[in-house]
């Protein structure tokens, strides 16, 4: 009857449950839904070819950082990278598996994909309640030619908390001041104005459903459910389109090097090519675990998964990281990860 | 007596014994759960206090957070769901027990049994996919044109938000309080109703003056009963409420529920605060609902003493 509180008791009594006790060739994660596809095909093929099996509970990126931190599992898995500071306080370190972008869709009358250019600041004002209608001036001036209704905007966001949420607010929150100052970054926001869908999927109903609305959703979303997305400006003060080649683009310029703990943030990269709401999504294990036997399994899975796995991501709408990266971790591991065995 | 073989009175004490622990478990249970819930949300209502209450600001960012617009959106999309159950109920039961036609009883009661058992998802996914697109097509716009300067029926037709949640709602109670005013007046002692036509009582005089009054405060813990499910209905609701933490005057403005809050942040919550408010609103919930469900048993209470004495 009362579910909201049964889900409280459940989610306490799961924390309690976990054990670490880990079977022979068993490797257990938890964390980030969006990578959630993706880590059980991988694992699939992976159990086929040596018997190994991993066992991922997709329970939220937030989760997986909960169940890391208190060594209920082997590896987590989260969407907003960890600071350098967080990591090193817990003993964690991070290594990007895969790339996504993250796509402005639209619901406009006689509008085609791709037809309607937006910048970040305009993407932030709308979000803020502050352009209202189509018709906008502002809207108006960077889309000449672009039929624009006098139609109100019905803003759509995701209502659960979510990797797809922060990446979105991290972008507007690193191009608009007001928005910095309003809103925030974060998993969940305290949004000024619209409507929320549970997921992505809850998103791209209410975009597919409501006239003038706008929304945003993971890329293979809106490639699935056929939405019109929307070009963006990027840093390069280029319109670009959302594909695999611009997450790339993004993914590629980044400063992997020169980011403490591989925590980049892929919004709001520079290139001429690159996409401004790209995100990685990361995996979380422990420098010093105590069963090595464990890690050592895992790091093989992940080092196939890096370079087995690329045309499986691909075929699965993910960004493969790129492969300088894929070498860094490498020699990461070797250095940092401790095993005394 | 001699039959009796001489350790049944052990198997007797121990049957016994079993019946009361699984009995008392479930209290124990519940204090746990109440303990629990206190102990997890203490934070939150050392950092909060009473503002958690009147706040209506849910930040996770700052983090601050009011609870405010869920408890609203929690006790709104109920009362519509009441209000709309409630007259439907009533008919179906009157329906049933007074006029139906025997053959047709059996059919009805247990299409309302059925509708009882749908999952509440599949509720959200119809009210979601069905229901809103047809309420935003065909009966907001007629009510947004012609009463849209009533606050309540301002804003734009979207299909979804505080009423659609209450209709849906209110289907998924309708089973509850009809098979509970059903039951109630079959109680009714059928030479009552007879006295009634005796003196020349209509069909609805006896209804409204005598069967009615007969369930009497019984009707009311009906009702009760379905408040309580729909208080703490979550899936129908997070589907179609709207999830927009805002307190409107409009009924067609999109809203949220302390339910449909937790299915939807629980999962992303990470910080030690932010859990903590969350599983604030849980208790806030649990109190709410026990409220509920204890007036109505004390008024369930108070009918049984009545009709003893009678």
């Amino acid at each position: 009857m009362n579910k909201g509180f049964l889900a409280t008791v459940l989610f306490v009594f799961t924390l309690c449950a976990f054990g670490s006790a880990n079977a022979e060739g068993l490797i257990n994660g938890a964390g980030s839904t969006f990578a959630y596809p993706l880590y059980s095909k991988w694992a699939y093929e992976y159990n086929k070819k040596t018997g190994i099996k991993l066992n991922y509970q997709s329970i939220g990126s937030g989760g997986g950082i909960k169940q890391i931190k208190s060594k209920t599992v082997d590896f987590g898995a989260t969407d907003a990278p960890l600071t350098a500071k967080e990591l090193e306080e817990s003993g964690l370190m991070q290594f990007p598996m895969a790339i996504g972008g993250v796509v402005p869709v639209i619901n406009l009358a006689g509008v085609k994909p791709g037809e309607v250019k937006l910048t970040g600041e305009l993407i932030a004002d709308i979000y803020l309640g502050k352009i209202l209608k189509w018709n906008d001036k502002r809207l108006a001036e960077i889309n000449p030619g672009v039929n624009l209704p006098e139609e109100k905007i019905t803003v759509v966001y995701r209502s659960d908390g979510s990797g797809t949420t922060w990446i979105f607010t991290n972008y507007l929150d690193k191009i608009s001041k007001a928005w910095h100052e309003k809103t925030g970054t974060g998993t969940a926001v305290n949004w000024p104005t619209g409507v929320g869908g549970k997921g992505n999927e809850g998103v791209a109903t209410y975009v597919k459903r409501l006239n003038g609305s706008i929304g945003y959703v993971e890329y293979a979303y809106a490639l699935q459910n056929k939405l019109t997305h929307t070009r963006l400006s990027n840093r390069g003060r280029a319109f670009v389109e959302p594909s695999m080649d611009s997450f790339s683009a993004a993914a590629g310029n980044a400063d992997w090097k020169g980011t403490p703990g591989f925590g980049v943030i892929l919004t709001d990269q520079p290139g001429k090519t690159a996409w401004p709401i790209a995100g990685a999504t990361f995996i979380l294990i422990y420098k010093n675990p105590s069963d090595c036997r464990t890690t050592k399994t895992m790091l093989e899975f992940f080092d196939w998964a890096y370079v087995n796995g690329v045309d499986m991501a691909r075929s699965m709408d993910y960004v493969p990281v790129p492969l300088q990266v894929y070498e860094m971790m490498k020699k990461a591991w070797a250095k940092d990860v401790k095993c005394k065995e | 007596m001699q039959r009796v073989a001489p350790n049944n009175g052990l198997a007797d004490a121990l049957f016994k014994g079993l019946c009361r622990f699984f009995a008392l478990s479930v209290i124990v249970l519940m204090i746990a759960i109440f303990i629990v819930l206190v102990k997890e949300a203490y934070p939150s209502i050392r950092a909060f206090g009473w503002g958690f209450l009147t706040g209506s600001t849910w930040d996770p960012v700052a983090p601050e957070f009011g609870a405010l617009p869920a408890i609203y959106g929690t006790l709104i999309s109920s009362l519509i769901a009441l209000a709309i159950a409630l007259p439907v109920s009533l008919g179906i039961a009157v329906f049933i027990t007074e006029m139906s036609p025997s053959w047709l009883k059996a059919p009805i009661g247990a299409a309302i049994e059925l509708l009882a058992a749908i999952p509440s998802i599949i509720y959200g996914m119809w009210g979601l996919f069905v229901f809103a697109p047809l309420f935003a097509e065909h009966v907001q716009p007629f009510f947004i044109e012609r009463l849209g300067f009533i606050p309540l029926f301002a804003g734009a037709p979207l299909g979804i938000g505080m009423f659609p949640a209450g209709f849906i709602l209110a289907i998924m109670i309708i089973p509850f309080i009809s098979s509970v005013m059903r039951d109630l007046f079959q109680m009714v002692p059928p030479i009552l109703k007879e006295s009634g036509y005796g003196v020349g009582a209509t069909k609805w005089e006896v209804i409204w003056k005598v069967v009615v009054p007969y369930a009497g405060s019984g009707i009311f813990g009906a009702v009760i009963l379905g408040l309580g499910r729909a208080l703490g209905e979550t899936m129908a609701v997070t589907f179609i409420i709207g999830n927009s933490f805002r307190i409107s005057a409009s009924l067609f403005d999109p809203g949220t529920s302390i339910s449909a809050k937790l299915a939807n942040e629980f999962t992303e919550a990470v910080e030690d605060i932010y859990l903590s408010s969350l599983v604030e609103l849980g208790l806030i919930l649990f109190v709410i609902t026990f409220m509920a469900l204890a007036t109505a048993k004390l008024m369930t209470r108070r009918m049984a003493i009545k009709a003893g004495r009678s």
